[in-house]
């Protein structure tokens, strides 16, 4: 019982970090621009292919530091040459264009890599077991992935709070026209933080790719709940973002790793039902089964019960 | 070092500024006096590119009216608006910070030397500048635009709604700021500090020029005063 808690603990730890690491760049877009990016899962996609593509002909490594370069490049274009001139239509306009960004990039990922899922290895020398706990393994790969987001959030953290630019950062999403009086160029300055933001979902992409498979569709399996966790964190809400994170990673983990479900709570209730029950799907429903909708469970609470999100301003 | 011709500014479909002339000697305090609502703010929001401009502004010789308000206030126009746009969740330090070009002050203004200057500022360095007294805030808002060096400070109205010990503090601070060599254009309504310490006047109403002088003439001229000043 200990050994299944403690490494669900640890395997929610590390769906949480990552699914910070999409969410950060996600809510920090956000409350720049005032729009939900919609193709921001898919520059997570884009991570893990060309980290893939990379991986093959110069190892794993290299992947790592260029893939996230190349989508943050990407990024900051896309907020140049797209969505600042779309800007001027509206958000209506900046919504649905990164809706067209999110299925280009899927077709185009498609086009030149294939429908098949990729081949994306782990690097050879983190192949181990970090420790063996109860006769469990826990790879070392794994570790690693906390490893590189726990030092990531510390650098944002530290950059978004202490350093001169975080402080021009967090100035110019509340008062642009201040910080644009002041002589800091604040287009610039959101096109950089897109382009970060865009690197993160990257990066994220990067080091989830060997673990969570890197095929087509690996953008629609995290990029709806990371939505969620922005909404139910507080929109615009780092911190929020942080906490609704791990709260997902943590329930689903811990839903999956459960062996319970609807027989045991009707056992204990003493009911029982024929199998030729019209609902006896229902019945015998179990809480792994049902761990994928978990998250949108909760939203539909957060927004019932805290339609501002856990942390969110009030408007 | 500013020059303004025949400057013109709408709002939507209405005609704000309707040819305004006038310009700013290098190290001078000049005062943009007027009643409410006569364009003084969008004069000076005006120069800063917020509000578009027709006509011609040049500083240092150089024509700056289209440019965008960065590029303004990296040239050396600083602007410290009315409504005293200091960040309330940044400590006072953060909000200086942010009032510098790079990541080195190399200029006239020193964080050092602000708190020198203002003790009670050094004193909640890190407090948030939202706890800080409206005199307070002004005296950051405008110790924020000195931290980016300008040549040229352009302040709206930073006298407006403070108790008269603080006036007298901001009157110190802007004739501090002129002995440093920074031209200054003052705007206001109220005579009281204008008077004192600019070396030239510039009287507004309804869009226009409507007096050039000096602090001395101007005590003079009752007609202007009665008609564009005085309540
Ligand atoms: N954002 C705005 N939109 C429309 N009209 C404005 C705006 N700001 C100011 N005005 C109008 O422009 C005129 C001049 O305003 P302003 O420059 O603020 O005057 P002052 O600073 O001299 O009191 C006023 O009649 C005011 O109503
Ligand atoms: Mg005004």
């Amino acid at each position: 019982m200990l050994e299944i808690f403690i490494f669900a603990t640890l395997n929610g730890i590390v769906t949480g970090l990552l699914l910070f690491m999409l969410a950060s760049g996600l809510t920090l877009i956000f409350s720049m621009m005032g729009i939900l990016n919609f193709a921001h899962a898919s520059l997570y996609m884009l991570g893990a292919y060309f980290a893939y593509s990379v991986s093959i002909r110069l190892g794993f490594w290299s992947g790592l530091i260029i893939a996230p370069i190349i989508v943050g490049v990407l990024g900051a274009l896309v907020e140049r040459y797209g969505l600042r001139q779309v800007h001027k239509s509206g958000p209506v306009a900046e919504l649905v264009f990164t809706f067209g960004l999110a299925f280009l990039i899927e077709e185009a990922i498609q086009f030149f890599w294939g429908r098949d899922t990729k081949n994306y290895q782990q690097p050879e020398i983190l192949d181990f077991a970090l420790f063996t706990l109860f006769g469990q393994e826990f790879s070392a790969y794994r570790g690693f992935m906390i490893f590189i987001s726990v030092a990531i959030f510390i650098g944002l953290y530290y950059t978004l709070t202490k350093s001169r630019i975080g402080i021009i950062i967090q100035a110019a999403i509340t008062h642009p026209h201040t910080v644009a009086n002041l002589g800091h160029n604040v287009p610039l300055i959101f096109m950089c933080v897109f382009g970060a933001g865009s690197a993160l979902a990257g990066l994220a992409g990067v080091i989830a790719g060997p673990v969570l498979t890197t095929f087509p569709g690996m953008s629609a399996v995290l990029g709806s709940i990371v939505f969620v966790i922005i909404v139910i964190g507080g929109l615009g809400s780092l911190a929020g973002a942080f906490i609704a994170s791990l709260m997902i990673g943590l329930l689903q983990s811990y839903a999956i790793a459960s062996n319970v479900g609807m027989p045991d709570l009707l056992n204990l209730l003493g009911i029982s039902f024929e199998r030729s029950h019209p609902l006896n799907d229902l019945w015998t429903i179990t809480l792994p089964q049902i761990a994928p909708i978990l998250p949108f469970l909760l939203l539909v609470l957060v927004l019932v019960f805290r339609p501002s999100g856990l942390l969110g301003k009030r408007e | 070092m500013l020059e303004v011709k025949d400057l013109h500014a709408y709002y939507g479909k209405s005609h704000i500024l309707q040819g305004v002339t006038f310009d700013i000697g290098e190290g001078e305090i000049v005062s943009l006096l007027g009643r409410n609502g006569v364009g003084r703010s969008t004069t000076v929001k005006t120069i800063m590119g917020e509000v578009a401009p027709s006509g011609s502004i040049k500083f240092k010789g150089q024509e700056i009216a289209g440019k965008k308000a960065f590029e303004i206030a990296q040239l050396g126009i600083g602007y410290v608006p009315e409504n005293r746009d200091i960040f309330p969740t940044l400590s006072v330090r953060q909000n200086l910070i942010l009032g510098m070009k790079s990541t080195v002050s190399s200029g006239r203004w020193t964080i050092d030397s602000i708190f020198e200057m203002f003790p009670n500022l050094a004193e909640r360095a890190d407090v948030h500048g939202g706890v800080l007294s409206g005199g307070e805030q002004q005296m950051l808002c405008m110790c924020r635009t000195l931290m980016g060096d300008p040549e040229l400070i352009m302040i709206d109205e930073p006298t407006e709604g403070l108790a008269p010990k603080v006036v007298a503090q901001v009157a110190d601070l802007l004739q501090e700021i002129a002995r440093r060599g920074v031209a200054i254009l003052l705007v206001e309504q109220k005579l009281s500090i204008a008077l004192k310490i600019s070396r030239r006047v510039y009287v507004m109403g309804h869009g226009k020029i409507v007096y050039r002088g000096t602090p001395a003439s101007l005590l003079e001229a009752d007609a202007i005063r009665a008609e564009w000043l005085e309540v």
